[in-house]
C-alpha cells in the first residue's frame, strides 16, 4: 500500500472516530431541520408576491435567496471542518509527540502532507456536497424551486473548502494549532469581507471597491469559487427577477472567469509546495 | 562492515544555541549502547538526527551505511521518542497494524501478537490507547518501535514512566534483542539500568562525547580493601592486578588475611566525575 493511501486511510479513520465529527453531524442535522422550517415559512409568506411594475417570479426569488444563504452556511460549516481536521497536522502534532513516530517510518514527509490533504479534502468535500444536496432537496420539496445549475455550485463550494484545507495545512507547518486556527479564520473572514466590499462597490458603482474585491478573490480563491457557485443558482434567470436576486450575505453571485478553475488548482498546488518546502526544513 | 550508527563531528545549532558541538559516536551491530549525559547535553538531538527528525548543521551520521534520514536508513530503524503520544482512538493492535503498514512489514497478526507479548501487553490488544496508563503506553511505544524488525533500535528514556516490573520487562527485552543481534542505542538517566545491560556507554556534555567505553573500562580503581586479623585495611589507588602483591606482603608481615575486595567507582561516580557533578 502506498504511503499516501496509508495516511489517507489513517486520517479518514481518525475523522470518523473523533467525537467532533459526530458533533458536526448532529449540528448539521439541526441546521437542516431549521433550514427546512425556515424555507417553508419563507415560501408560504412570499407565495403571493408579484412585485410592482416588472413581474417577479416569487418562487425563484425566495428559493434562490434562501438557498444562497444556505450556501453561505454550508461554506462556513465546511470551512470549520476543514480547519479542525488540518490545523495541527504538522507543528501541532509534532508538539504533542504524535508526528514523530510516523515521520521516522520510511514514509516521506511529502507523502504525509499529501495524504493529510487528500483525507481532509475528501471528508470536507464529501460533507459539503452532502449538505448541499440535502439543502437543495429540502428547498425543492418545500417550495418547488430548483437551482438552474444543480452540480456546478456544489462542486464550487466543495472546491472552496478544499482551498481552505490547503491553506490550513500550510499554516500548520509554521504555526501552533491555536495560532493557525485563528489565522485561517481571519483569512476566511478577510475573503468574505472582500466579497462584501465588492457588493457595496457594485451598489455604489465604486471601481476602487470592486477592484479590491476582485484582487482579494484572486488572492483568496475560495471566495471567488463561492461567488461563482452562487451565480450558478440563477444562471438562467432573466429580467427583473435576475436583478432582484441578491444572493449571499457576504459577496453576491459573480460569474467565474475562465481562469478561475485553473487558477484555483494552481493555487492549491502552490500552497502545497510551500507547505512541503517548510515541512522538509522543519526540525521535529 | 558498516556500524549500526556512525556519527562523526555532528553539529547542531538552534539559532544561537549550540546543541551539538562535534559529537562522535559509533554503535556496532548487535551492541547495546548507553547514552548518558545531563539535561541539555545533546543526547536527544543526536538521536533525532540519527532518525532523520532533525537536520544536522554539520558532520555526518550514517545508519548501517546509509545517510541518516534517508528512506533506506529509516527502513532499518525503530525509534521511541522521549515525549511521544499515540492517537487515543486506536487500540494497541490497530496502532501496531498502522506501523506495520508504514514500515512495510509483512509480519501480520503474528508479529503484532509477538510484540505485544514481548512487552507484557498480550492481554491488552483491544485496549484503546486513551484508556492505557502511561506505563502501558510506554511499553506499547517500545512494541511500536520494534515493528518491522529494525536492525537499530533507538530508545529515548524508555523506562521513565515504568514501575519496577515494567523496567524489568524492558531490561529483559533489551537483552533478548541483543541476543537477536539488534543494535540498541539507549538514552537514559537511569545509570543503574545502563550499567546492568549496556556493552558500552558514552557520556555527553555540552554537545560532545566526553567519555566512552565499556562500563568496566570507565570505572576508576578506588583501591583494595583487605580484612585482616587486626582490622580492615584500605590500599588506596591499588587495582585488581596489585592484589596478589598486597596479600603476599601482609602474609609475610605475619597478618592473617580473611577477605579481599577490589574497589572501583560505580558508573554513577564516573558519570558525576565526567559531568562535573561529583
Amino acid at each position: 500500500m502506498s504511503g499516501v493511501r496509508i495516511v489517507v486511510c489513517y486520517a479518514l479513520q481518525e475523522s470518523l472516530r473523533r467525537r467532533v465529527f459526530l458533533v458536526v453531524l448532529v449540528l448539521t442535522a439541526v441546521f437542516l431541520a431549521l433550514y427546512g422550517y425556515g424555507a417553508s415559512l419563507a415560501f408560504d409568506e412570499t407565495s403571493g408576491f408579484t412585485g410592482s411594475g416588472d413581474p417577479v417570479e416569487a418562487e425563484v426569488l425566495t428559493g434562490s435567496t434562501i438557498f444562497g444563504l444556505a450556501m453561505f452556511s454550508i461554506l462556513f460549516l465546511g470551512a470549520v471542518l476543514a480547519v479542525f481536521l488540518t490545523l495541527s497536522s504538522v507543528r501541532g502534532d509534532a508538539e504533542r509527540g504524535l508526528l514523530q513516530p510516523l515521520v521516522v517510518r520510511p514514509l516521506g514527509r511529502t507523502q504525509l502532507l499529501v495524504g493529510r490533504f487528500a483525507a481532509a479534502a475528501t471528508v470536507c468535500a464529501g460533507y459539503v456536497l452532502g449538505v448541499y444536496f440535502l439543502a437543495m432537496l429540502i428547498t425543492g420539496l418545500v417550495g418547488g424551486w430548483w437551482p438552474d445549475r444543480v452540480l456546478g455550485p456544489g462542486i464550487a463550494l466543495a472546491a472552496a473548502v478544499c482551498v481552505i484545507a490547503a491553506l490550513t495545512l500550510l499554516g500548520s507547518v509554521y504555526l501552533s494549532a491555536t495560532a493557525n486556527g485563528i489565522a485561517v479564520f481571519m483569512v476566511f473572514g478577510a475573503g468574505l469581507a472582500a466579497g462584501l466590499l465588492g457588493q457595496i462597490g457594485e451598489a455604489l458603482s465604486s471601481n476602487s471597491l470592486e477592484r479590491i474585491a476582485s484582487v482579494a478573490s484572486w488572492i483568496l480563491p475560495f471566495e471567488a469559487l463561492y461567488q461563482s457557485g452562487l451565480d450558478g443558482l440563477t444562471a438562467d434567470a432573466t429580467g427583473f427577477t435576475d436583478i432582484a436576486v441578491q444572493l449571499g450575505p457576504f459577496g453576491g453571485a459573480q460569474g467565474a472567469s475562465a481562469l478561475l478553475w485553473p487558477w484555483a488548482l494552481t493555487y492549491v498546488v502552490a500552497v502545497g509546495l510551500a507547505a512541503r518546502w517548510g515541512f522538509m526544513r522543519r526540525d521535529l | 562492515m558498516p556500524a549500526a550508527l556512525a556519527a562523526t563531528g555532528v553539529q547542531k545549532r538552534y539559532g544561537r544555541a549550540q546543541a551539538l558541538a562535534g559529537a562522535d559516536l559509533r554503535v556496532e551491530e548487535g551492541e547495546l549502547f548507553g547514552l548518558l549525559g545531563p539535561n541539555g547535553a545533546g543526547k536527544s538531538t543526536l538521536v533525532k538526527i540519527a532518525c532523520g527528525l532533525v537536520a544536522p548543521s554539520g558532520g555526518t551520521v550514517e545508519v548501517l551505511g546509509a545517510p541518516a534520514g534517508s528512506r533506506e536508513a529509516r527502513r532499518r530503524i525503530g525509534y521511541l521518542a522521549e515525549l511521544f503520544r499515540f492517537p487515543g482512538w486506536l487500540s494497541a493492535c490497530e496502532l501496531l497494524e498502522l506501523h506495520q503498514r508504514l514500515a512495510g512489514s509483512v509480519g501480520g497478526r503474528d508479529e503484532r501478537s509477538e510484540l505485544l507479548d514481548l512487552v507484557g501487553l498480550g492481554e491488552a490488544t483491544e485496549v484503546k490507547v486513551e484508556t492505557m496508563s502511561k506505563g502501558m503506553q510506554q511499553r506499547l511505544g517500545i512494541a511500536q518501535a520494534l515493528v518491522g524488525s529494525p536492525r537499530l533500535l533507538m530508545l529515548d528514556e524508555p523506562t521513565s514512566a515504568l514501575d519496577p516490573i515494567g523496567r524489568r520487562i524492558v531490561r529483559d527485552l533489551l537483552l533478548e534483542l541483543k541476543a537477536r543481534g539488534v543494535a540498541v542505542l539507549l538514552n537514559s538517566h537511569l545509570l543503574s539500568e545502563i550499567e546492568l545491560v549496556c556493552d558500552r556507554v558514552a557520556i555527553m556534555l555540552a554537545g560532545r562525547v566526553v567519555s566512552q567505553g565499556a562500563p568496566a573500562e570507565l570505572a576508576r580503581p578506588r583501591g583494595v580493601e583487605v580484612e585482616t586479623g587486626s582490622g580492615t585495611r584500605l590500599f588506596e589507588g591499588a587495582g585488581r592486578d596489585d592484589t596478589p602483591k598486597i596479600v603476599a606482603g601482609l602474609v609475610s608481615e605475619g597478618q592473617e588475611v580473611f577477605g579481599v575486595r577490589v574497589l572501583s567507582s560505580t558508573l554513577e561516580e564516573t558519570y558525576l566525575e565526567a559531568v562535573g557533578g561529583g
